[in-house]
C-alpha cells in the first residue's frame, strides 16, 4: 500500500487521514502540513488510521507534536487503528491522551 | 530569521555533511536547529572522530574527524547538519597513548559509546542474543525531548510519610501469572498500578534501570542448566539512558517515552519513583574487560587506578568509578539532574554509596565533595537521597555516612536487629528499642532525625520474607558459585523445617512470623521499605543472591496472591494503619518526655508490667506506647498507640498502661489470631473488655489503639 496522508480542516475539526506507513521517511512532511494549522481554533483532532499499517517512533512523535502544538485544548481521536499500530501507541503511553474508537461520528 | 550562529562553516571530507564548530556544553548529542551538536570530553586523547551509523548497521556510513579548530580545551565538539535523527546511531574513535602504568588505555580501533548517551541501542529486546561480531555493541542514539508530561511534577511527599516498595522492573511482571499484556516492562508495571494502590504503598524504588548488558558474565547454571544472566543490572553501560530491554517499545526505540509514561502515571496515582543508581563502577570490568566507553575515552579520569595502573576493585565488580574526580563528579551531577528534571523522578538510592566518599587514591574522605554537592544541589533540592552506606572494600558507614542533613541511609542494623529479635534471640530488647524509634543511637547525634533511617527487613539482596522464615541457610547452588556467594549472616529461622513443608503448624507459624515482621516494620519510626512480593509470600526457594537468575527463582509468582490472600490483607491493612496514624511517622526523634502537656511522654516503654520494660539479657518481650498528643511534634492530634511484642515461645500477659478516663483501649492487630480477626480496619477496632491486661500469644505482636472523647 502506498504511504500517504491528507490533512483537512472543517470548522473546528482537523482530520488527518493516514495510509500505509508513517515513519522517518514521511513524518517530517506530515509535521510540516500540520504546522499550517497552528494558531487555528481546533476542538477536535482526528487521526483516521484504518489503513495505517505501520507507525515508527518518528510517526508517534508527529502525533505528540500535533497534540502539543496544534490541538492543545482539542479532543484527540484515533479512529479504526489496526491492532499492531494500536499496540505501539498503548505501549508508549500515547493512548492516555487519545480516544481510540472504531468510527468517528461528527 | 536566519541565525548566523547556526549556519555550516565546513564540509566533511566525504562531502556528504555540512559542519560547524559546536558548543562544548552540554556534553553528549543535542538536537539544534538543522543538526546535532556533539560534544565529548577527553583529557588525554590526541584526536577524536565521530562515527555515524544507520540503526543496527555494523559499519559506519560516515566517519568525521573533529578538526583541530573544533576542540576547546579538552572537549571535542561540532555540529553535523542534515542528519536523519530517527535512524542514527553514533560513537567516537579516540586516539591517544596506550600506557597502562600511566593509566592510559586508548585504542583508536574501538568505537566508543558517548558517556552522555541518552538513548542506547544494541540490547533493544531483553535476552535477544546480540551479534557478537558487531564492533559496536552499545550504540548511542539521539534523544528527543518532546514528552508530554501533562503538568506532572515530582510529588515531594515528605520522606517520613513514604512507604517504599522495592521492585525489579522485569521480575515484577515477567512471570506468566502476572496477567499483563507486556510482561517484564515499564508498561507491565503500569498495568499493575491499581494493585499498588490496593496495597497502599506510595513509592516504588526501581532496581537499576540505567542501560546495562544482561549478557555480561552470562553462563550456564551447573545445577539447573538455565542461562545465568546479569539480571539485577548493577553494572552500568550508560548512566543517562533507560534500559531498552525494560520497555515493550524498546524495539521501536521508544524506551524513553515508555519510562516517562510510567512515572507520569504513577505520579497521577500518588506514587513516587525512586531510582536505584549505581555510580560505583561500570560494566567495563577490569583490565580484561571490554571497551564500551569510559576506558577508551579517558581511562585515567573515569577509574580509580592503583599506582601501577590496575583497577581498584572497591565495588567487587572489577573496577571503581573515580567519583571524586571533578569531571566524573560533574557527570554524576549532570546525570542525577537529568533524571530529576527530565524524568521527574522523586529520589535516588545510591548503591554502595560509600565508594562515592573515597578520594582519588581510594581513601575515605571526611567531607567528600561529591556527597556535599549532591546534598546542596538546587535541582536535586527536593529529591530523596538514600545511601547504601557501605562498599565492598570494607567501608561500613551506617550511622555515620556524611549527610549534611540531607542523606538518608538503608539501615542495615535495623534489618539485622529486627531479624534477631523476631526469631527469639535473647538480649535484643535494648537494640530493638533503638530501632523502633528510628535508631537515635545512630542518627540523633548528628541531628539527622528519624527519617534518616530507611527501615527494612528484606531487600533484593538477601532472603525474601517468606524465605527468611523458611530457611536457616542460603541455597545458592543454582548460581554456580558453590554457594560461596551471598550473605552468610541472614539471621533467619526456618520455624522447624528447612524449606517447603506440609506441616500446618509450621506454615501457620511462618505466616505469623511474617505478620510480626511487617507489624514491627510499619510501627517503627523512620521510612519503611518493603520488598515487592513479600506481601504474597513470594519465595526465591532459599536463594539469597538471585542476581543472575532470570527465571522463576526471581520472578514474582502472582499465583501466590490467591493462596496467601490473608497475608496480603494484613500488609495492606497495616499500611493503611501507618498512613492513618501520624504518630508513627515522626520526622524527628522522640524526647522521651511530655512536652505538650498531654499527660504522657511522647514514647514510653513497657513489658509484661506496665511502665516497667524488661531490659535484661534474657528478655524477649517489649512494649511501647506512642502518645497521640505528640504526633508530628504535637502539631497534629492522633490516637495513642500501644504495641506489645512477645517473641518468646510461650504466651505472656502484658499489663496495659492506664489511659485517661475518657479513653479506652481497642485492639487493632493481634497476629496470634487467625484472619480476619488478626487485623481490623482503621476506625473499626474492637474495644477491649479487659482494659488492664492483654494475653499476647507466643511469638506474637499486638497493637492497640487508645481513643475516646473527653
Amino acid at each position: 500500500m502506498e504511504s500517504k496522508f491528507s490533512v483537512s480542516c472543517t470548522g473546528e475539526t482537523l482530520k488527518v487521514e493516514l495510509c500505509g506507513r508513517l515513519d522517518a521517511s514521511n513524518a517530517e512532511v506530515l509535521q510540516a502540513e500540520l504546522k499550517k494549522n497552528i494558531g487555528q481554533k481546533i476542538s477536535k483532532l482526528v487521526f483516521f488510521a484504518k489503513d495505517l499499517e505501520y507507525i515508527s517512533s518518528a510517526g508517534l512523535r508527529v502525533i505528540i507534536f500535533a497534540k502539543q502544538k496544534v490541538g492543545v485544548d482539542a479532543h484527540i481521536f484515533l479512529i479504526g487503528a489496526q491492532e499492531g499500530v494500536l499496540n505501539v501507541i498503548k505501549m508508549s503511553g500515547l493512548d492516555t491522551f487519545m480516544t481510540t474508537q472504531e468510527a468517528f461520528n461528527e | 530569521m536566519y541565525r548566523v550562529d547556526l549556519h555550516p562553516t565546513h564540509v566533511c571530507d566525504c562531502g556528504k555533511f555540512r559542519l560547524r564548530m559546536g558548543k562544548p556544553l552540554p556534553f553528549g548529542a543535542t538536537i539544534v536547529p538543522g543538526g546535532v551538536n556533539f560534544s565529548v570530553y577527553s583529557h588525554a586523547a590526541t584526536s577524536c572522530k565521530l562515527a555515524l551509523f544507520n540503526k543496527h548497521e555494523p559499519k559506519p556510513f560516515c566517519v568525521i574527524p573533529f578538526k583541530d579548530e573544533f576542540r576547546i580545551g579538552n572537549v571535542f565538539t561540532m555540529v553535523v547538519f542534515d542528519l536523519d535523527h530517527e535512524n542514527l546511531e553514533y560513537g567516537f574513535y579516540m586516539d591517544g597513548p596506550f600506557d597502562a602504568r600511566e593509566g592510559h588505555r586508548f585504542d583508536k580501533t574501538k568505537v566508543l559509546m558517548d558517556p552522555y548517551a541518552k538513548v542506547i541501542g544494541g540490547r533493544d529486546v531483553w535476552g535477544k542474543t546480540p551479534n557478537w561480531d558487531d564492533m559496536y555493541q552499545h550504540r548511542a542514539r539521539i534523544c528527543f525531548d518532546d514528552f508530554d508530561w501533562e503538568n506532572d511534577h515530582p510529588l515531594e511527599t515528605p520522606i517520613e510519610d513514604l512507604i517504599i516498595y522495592e521492585m525489579h522492573v522485569r521480575g515484577f511482571t515477567q512471570h506468566s501469572s502476572s496477567g499483563v499484556k507486556h510482561p517484564g516492562t515499564f508498561s507491565g508495571i503500569r498495568e499493575k498500578i491499581a494493585y499498588l494502590k490496593e496495597l497502599g504503598v506510595n513509592c516504588v524504588e526501581l532496581m537499576p534501570i540505567h542501560e546495562f548488558d544482561e549478557f555480561e558474565n552470562s553462563r550456564t547454571s551447573p545445577t539447573t542448566g538455565k542461562m545465568l544472566m546479569n539480571y539485577w543490572g548493577y553494572s552500568n553501560v550508560g548512566f543517562f539512558a533507560p534500559k531498552a530491554g525494560y520497555a515493550a517499545t524498546g524495539k521501536f526505540g521508544m524506551q524513553v517515552d515508555e519510562c516517562k509514561t510510567l512515572i507520569r502515571e504513577l505520579h497521577k496515582n500518588g506514587i513516587e519513583v525512586i531510582l536505584d543508581v549505581v555510580f560505583n563502577h561500570t560494566a567495563e570490568g577490569n583490565e580484561r574487560g571490554p571497551y564500551i566507553s569510559y576506558r577508551g575515552i579517558d581511562n585515567k579520569t573515569y577509574y580509580l587506578l592503583t599506582p601501577d595502573g590496575y583497577y581498584f576493585n572497591f565495588s567487587g565488580c572489577g573496577n571503581t568509578l573515580n567519583c571524586n574526580n571533578p569531571i566524573v563528579r560533574n557527570m554524576i551531577l549532570d546525570c542525577l539532574r537529568y533524571w530529576a528534571a527530565d524524568y521527574h523522578v522523586d529520589g535516588f538510592r545510591f548503591d554502595l554509596a560509600s565508594i562515592l566518599g573515597r578520594d582519588q587514591n581510594g581513601a575515605p574522605m571526611h567531607s567528600p565533595p561529591l556527597l556535599e554537592t549532591l546534598a546542596f544541589d538546587p535541582i536535586l533540592g527536593k529529591c530523596k537521597l538514600i545511601a547504601e552506606a557501605w562498599d565492598a572494600g570494607g567501608l561500613y558507614q551506617v550511622g555515620c555516612f556524611p549527610a549534611w542533613g540531607r542523606w538518608a541511609e538503608w539501615n542495615g542494623k535495623y534489618r539485622d536487629d529486627l531479624r534477631k529479635f523476631l526469631k527469639g534471640d535473647a538480649g535484643m530488647v535494648g537494640c530493638m528499642a533503638q530501632r523502633l524509634q528510628g535508631s537515635p543511637d545512630l542518627y540523633q547525634g548528628q541531628m539527622r532525625g528519624a527519617c534518616a533511617s530507611v527501615n527494612f527487613i528484606t531487600a533484593h539482596d538477601g532472603f525474601t520474607l517468606k524465605d527468611m522464615v523458611s530457611f536457616n541457610d542460603k541455597h545458592n547452588e543454582a548460581n554456580g558459585e558453590n554457594s560461596s556467594d551471598g550473605c552468610n549472616d541472614n539471621y533467619s529461622w526456618n520455624c522447624g523445617h528447612e524449606g517447603e513443608t506440609d506441616d500446618p503448624r509450621i506454615n501457620r507459624l511462618r505466616i505469623k512470623q511474617m505478620k510480626n515482621a511487617v507489624a514491627m516494620l510499619l510501627t517503627s519510626q523512620g521510612t519503611p521499605m518493603i520488598l515487592s512480593g513479600d506481601e504474597m509470600a513470594n519465595t526465591q526457594f532459599g536463594n539469597n543472591n538471585a542476581y543472575c537468575q532470570d527465571n522463576e527463582i526471581s520472578w514474582i509468582d502472582w499465583g501466590l496472591l490467591g493462596k496467601n490472600r490473608e497475608l496480603f490483607d494484613f500488609f495492606s491493612k497495616m499500611i493503611a494503619f501507618r498512613r492513618a496514624h501520624p504518630v508513627l511517622r515522626s520526622r524527628t526523634h522522640f524526647q522521651n518526655r511530655d512536652y505538650t502537656g498531654s499527660g504522657f511522654a511522647d514514647i514510653s516503654w513497657h513489658g509484661t508490667q506496665a511502665w516497667n520494660a524488661d531490659w535484661s539479657a534474657q528478655a524477649r518481650t517489649l512494649a511501647f506506647m506512642l502518645c497521640g498528643g505528640h504526633a508530628k511534634g504535637g502539631t497534629v492530634k492522633d490516637n495513642t498507640i500501644y504495641v506489645a511484642m512477645n517473641m518468646h515461645w510461650e504466651m505472656r500477659g502484658f499489663e496495659l498502661p492506664k489511659l485517661h478516663d475518657w479513653m479506652s483501649w481497642h485492639v487493632s492487630v493481634n497476629t496470634d489470631a487467625v484472619s480476619p480477626q488478626d487485623i481490623w480496619e482503621v476506625g473499626k477496632e474492637v474495644k477491649l473488655k479487659n482494659q488492664s491486661e492483654f494475653l499476647v500469644g507466643p511469638r506474637s505482636v499486638v497493637i492497640l489503639v487508645g481513643k475516646g472523647k473527653r
